[in-house]
């Protein structure tokens, strides 16, 4: 057989998964390969055509704190910014972000074009090659094999893809692509379980055809936003959004159509998420709701096609057109691309280490929709931690393993190794514990030093986060150092400002506390230096939440230590005596990496940890387990 | 080492005279600091390892006495758990140790898990490698136990009210969270006003939860017992055999009527609280002249009836008079001196009372008391639980976990007080819902993201 190349590390499809596994990987300095099925189709957006929003939005940072690319992607190519929840807590701050598909997509595409160390190149791998439990390579359509030391699954929803659209099914991925037909059975052959999953869509329309004066119009911030610490946009071109709602003849339309809905005659075996339930599930779901809102959402600069947010739907086209039309603005619509369900293939991640390699596949790593979960942020997150420890991998150096208190890539990935999901897993601040510590502001002060540590936090980026952090130490210093004495100066300075007097020696960091001062106000009387909006915004949140942040670290302290203790791949839990037989056969499936991960397993119970905590103490003093 | 300290009762209830508090960890000596005082003013600080000091433990909120006891620091690494080790020797009674484990709490001290000591004890290398394996066995069969009595215990009403506690909490919660996570879907804002609200009702219903709940109550304050019969019937003998001063589980408390001296038998880890003992001692030997009347206003006061008959005596008037008030009541009848020859009629007492446990018993030999603990244990917890420690220990968890869960409610409202925004409430709710969850042992899992989803209509 022709052997095309060989690599250190190749990725299987270039979504957004892949070309954060590809980029990271070739620039951490490995000799990397992405493949895709279609060159024209790096990094796409088959659905939504935006960015960010409650958690999402942190991963999005998170994932630039640690040198990864989608950050710094949508900072050039998106074309209207909202900051969300800014009347809650700065833990659910938000940033969200409309893209240009298209502009997005090439400009990714560039970006993995001209990455030293990375090829892309269009083609079908069909299969694994695999040896003594090792990855070696790929083979494809056409015969060729290249192999590899190391190699990412991030296949998305193109495993055994499947259309579906009213009475009509066909195999294929999104947007009109081939499916990967023989993967799946490759992936079987090796002893990989895998679930069926299903999504959806809505429909495109013509621009031309909407009436927005019937509608609300949602523009962007008027402040400029940046996912990446290293954008410096401060003005781009903003186009707006479009609200409008449905009503009870839309719903009407539905009813009477329910028994053509592929979910409703059996077409749909897959599961489907149920935080973005297709129109007809809403109904049937929430029968006593009178209108359900949808946005019109532009799919970019240099296209009429809008995007019906709300609407997802796998009704017949004739139902899609007969029920948009009952919806004020969309009397005239025209149906660009309908909307479709699809469904796929997709691996079960219990499977996974922390790491994101198959426990029984050395060298193999799986991540994003391949791995169950939904979104382009969840993908780009995995994508990263499966590229940053392929190349670990390689270099045969320790994994990057971000912990629940680290970051939302940590909560995401624990959920979906530990607990594994029945639907396709979507991240949430509410899935998050110590969500008052994950901020989006103080994302690169979590993760840059984790980021740098492997290789993928530039100079520059490194000189500027330190910069920051040591403004934020040394003025932190300040206002705890700087004390003022209640006295006719101080208060005559605090009448200024408009707070009342102090009885007695105060810090400025006391002071700072007072809910009517900011940083600015204090600074505005008292000797402090100017700083930067970031460091002020740090600042006060330190101050401000100080009660409630203790708290959580608290927590986190208490935690902690069960998931330092680690628990070696050779324990054989059939013989660890008074286990519960649920625990044991639970524990030897998932194979938790730490005492801590164990205990999030369900079926898992705190007796059943302390006896293993016995057990690695005995097998300790007897001399490490055989 | 192992960061928090635990503590709890080291001693089986229920036996012997003395009861052992032990806590455990680093923070061991400050929390004995806070609720004992040495008769001779030592500070605790200063008390020599291993050497027992006499004093009180006093609780800090209004300094009452809560009993004599003797003080026992032992420091790290000279101790069974080779941490820093104080043990409280009390009175046997299960009100004194109950009352002193929860003021430990109060001062920061947390529930030691079954078999939690011994755990600690291996893990800190004071057992050998040899008794690795018994240690996990202790810990299996401890826990395995105690889940089984808090199931038993948790049967009915109470376990109801504490679920649907928990499922109003979580429902606070989806709200405010489909709120954060889904800002651009229309769900209702929540009303701070409506959640306060909420939760002030919450905190009302759980304090009468824990004051009116049997088992909370039971063990908060006793149970309520009347002894009754007619003269000369036995009720005194009966009385010092509950109290059984040889033993030495009596103790005096000031009760909630202020002149009224209340003596409290533990009964397999029962406490009754015995309704007015120096009335049935003063007219037991003289003749009595209310005794009708005066068991019919005990009958309505108990939560618990010991009715004595008397087995070597024809049924009397009086006799039939208590059995008719004792038709709804929840009452043993005792027949007493059935080591004397037989002349009370049983057969017409299982008449008129056909539903009601009937046990022969002597206050001379003792016979029958055995059955009457057993009897009056299986009253309390519906016949589930046997009495071992565990049956007491899994209250103290219940009601430990009620009051840490108000504490949780408490900052919740403080939050709302203090105008924070929703993602920090909930901060306090989850913590609420969680402990509510310790209670009947369900697990944190993907409930209040189903909840979410169920409640709103989500997604784009």
């Amino acid at each position: 057989m022709f052997v095309a190349g060989k690599y250190d590390v190749i990725v299987i499809g270039a979504g957004h998964a892949g070309v954060e596994a590809a980029l990271a990987s070739a620039r951490i300095g490995c000799k990397t390969l992405l493949t895709t099925l279609n060159m024209d189709n790096i990094a796409m957006m088959p659905c939504n055509p935006s960015v960010g929003g409650p958690a999402k939005g942190h991963l999005v940072r998170e994932l630039d704190a640690l040198g990864g690319e989608m950050g710094l992607n949508a900072d050039k190519t998106c074309i209207q910014y909202r900051m969300l929840n800014t009347g809650k807590g700065p833990a659910v701050h938000a940033l969200r972000a409309q893209a240009d598909k298209k502009l997005y997509q090439f400009t990714m595409k560039e970006t993995c074009e001209t990455q030293q160390n990375l090829d892309v190149k269009q083609l079908l791998v069909e299969k694994l090659l695999v040896e003594n439990d090792t990855i070696q390579g790929i083979q494809i359509e056409t015969g060729e094999i290249y192999y590899c030391r190391a190699a990412i699954l991030a296949s998305g929803t193109y495993l055994r893809g499947k259309i579906i659209l009213g009475e009509n099914s066909y195999t294929g991925g999104p947007n009109g692509q081939r499916a990967a037909e023989k993967l799946s059975s490759s992936l079987q052959t090796l002893g990989v379980e895998l679930m069926r999953f299903k999504t959806g869509t809505p429909a495109r329309v013509d621009r031309r055809t909407l009436d927005f004066s019937k509608m609300i119009i949602q523009p962007g911030d008027e402040e400029a936003h940046n996912f990446s610490f290293m954008s410096d946009i401060t003005t781009r071109e903003q186009v707006p959004c479009w609200l409008t709602y449905t009503n009870e003849q839309t719903h009407q339309v539905i009813r009477d159509n329910l028994y053509r809905a592929p979910m409703a005659n059996g077409m749909i075996e897959g599961i489907g998420p149920r935080y973005c339930p297709s129109i007809e599930t809403k109904i049937v779901r929430f029968p006593d709701k009178e209108k359900h809102q949808l946005f019109l959402e532009p799919e970019g600069l240099n296209t009429e096609e809008m995007y019906v947010q709300g609407m997802s739907t796998s009704l017949p086209i004739d139902v899609q057109m007969k029920f948009l039309k009952t919806i004020p603005g969309l009397e005239n619509v025209q149906i660009m691309r309908p909307g479709y369900a699809i469904e796929y293939d997709c691996v079960d991640p219990l499977q996974l280490k922390l790491s994101l390699e198959f426990k029984k596949i050395h060298g193999f790593f799986s991540a994003g929709q391949a791995n169950g979960t939904s979104g382009y942020e969840e993908a780009a997150a995995q994508g990263l931690i499966a590229g940053i420890n392929a190349a670990m991998f390689v270099k045969d150096q320790e994994p990057l393993i971000l912990k629940r208190s680290d970051a939302y890539i940590g909560v995401l990935i624990d959920d979906l190794v530990t607990k594994g999901t029945h639907e396709p897993y979507r991240i949430m601040t509410s899935r998050a514990e110590y969500r008052l510590l994950l901020r989006q502001d103080n994302a690169d002060l979590r993760l840059t030093e984790k980021g740098r540590r492997v290789g993928l936090v530039s100079d520059e980026r490194y000189a500027r986060f330190s910069e920051k952090r040591q403004s934020i130490e040394e003025t932190l210093i300040l206002l705890k150092n700087i004390k003022i004495n209640p006295n006719k100066e101080t208060l005559l300075k605090l009448q200024a400002i408009g707070s009342s007097d102090i009885r007695t020696t105060t810090s400025l960091y006391d002071l700072l506390k007072r809910t009517e001062l900011s940083y600015d106000l204090v600074q505005s009387q008292f000797e402090l230096p100017a700083v930067s909006a970031e460091v002020k915004n740090q600042l006060e949140i330190m101050v401000w939440y100080e009660g409630y942040i203790k708290k959580q670290l608290e927590q986190v302290e208490r935690t902690e230590k069960l998931e330092e203790k680690l628990l070696p791949d050779s324990i054989d839990y059939a013989i660890v005596p008074s286990l519960r037989d649920e625990a044991r056969e639970k524990l030897s499936f998932i194979k938790p990496r730490s005492i801590g991960q164990a205990s999030r397993i369900s079926g898992v119970s705190p007796a059943d940890i302390s006896i293993l905590l016995v057990y690695l103490e005995q097998n300790r003093r007897s001399g490490g387990i055989r | 080492m192992q960061i928090d300290t635990i503590s709890a009762i080291a001693t089986a209830v229920g036996e012997g005279g003395i009861g052992i508090i032990r806590i455990s960890g680093k923070q061991a000596v400050d929390i004995a600091s806070k609720i004992f005082q040495a008769k001779n003013h030592l500070p605790m600080r200063d008390i020599i390892s291993h050497q027992a000091t006499y004093g009180s433990v006093i609780d800090p909120v209004n300094s009452t006495i809560i009993d004599e006891v003797l003080c026992i620091p032992m420091y790290a690494p000279h101790s069974y758990t080779r941490e820093d080790v104080v043990e409280i020797h009390c009175h046997g009674g299960s009100l004194p140790l109950r009352r002193i484990l929860e003021l430990t709490f109060k001062a920061g001290a947390r529930l030691a898990e079954p078999g939690e000591f011994t755990k600690r004890a291996f893990l800190n290398g004071r057992l050998d490698l040899s008794q690795a394996q018994a240690v996990m066995d202790i810990i299996r069969s401890k826990t395995d136990a105690s889940l089984r009595m808090a199931v038993g215990q948790l049967e009915g009403c109470f376990s109801d009210k504490i679920r649907e506690y928990r499922h109003q909490i979580l429902e606070m919660i989806a709200h405010l969270e489909a709120a954060i996570d889904f800002p651009e879907d229309d769900i209702d804002e929540v009303a701070t006003d409506e959640v306060r609200d909420n939760i002030i009702i919450l905190r009302e219903e759980m304090v009468k939860l824990l004051k009116t709940g049997k088992t909370g109550r039971i063990l908060r304050e006793g149970l309520e017992t009347a002894i009754i019969g007619k003269p000369n019937v036995g009720k005194s003998s009966l009385l010092n055999l509950l109290l059984n001063e040889n033993r030495a589980i009596v103790t005096d408390i000031p009760g909630t009527t202020r002149d009224i001296i209340e003596e409290y038998a533990n009964i397999g880890g029962v406490p009754l609280k015995i309704i007015d003992t120096a009335g049935i001692r003063e007219t037991e030997d003289i003749v009595e002249q209310l005794g009708v009347e005066k068991a019919c206003s005990y009958i309505e006061r108990a939560d618990l009836v010991l009715a004595l008959f008397d087995f070597s005596r024809e049924i009397s008037s009086e006799d039939k008079q208590i059995l008719a008030l004792l038709a709804k009541k929840e009452a043993l009848i005792l027949i007493n001196k059935s080591d004397l020859e037989a002349k009370l009629d049983i057969a017409y007492i299982k008449s008129v009372l056909p539903n009601h446990k009937i046990i022969e018993i002597s206050t001379i030999s003792e016979a029958g008391l055995p059955e009457l603990e057993t009897a009056i244990v299986d009253m309390v917890y519906s016949g589930q639980v046997q009495a071992e420690e565990g049956a007491f220990v899994n209250n103290v968890r219940q009601i430990e976990a009620l009051r840490q869960t108000d504490e949780h409610l408490e900052e919740a409202l403080q939050t709302i007080h203090r105008e924070m925004s929703p993602d920090f409430i909930v901060i306090d709710l989850r913590s609420a819902w969680e402990k509510l969850g310790e209670i009947t042992g369900d697990t944190v899992g993907e409930d209040i993201i189903d909840q979410i989803f169920s409640q709103f209509c989500i997604g784009k």
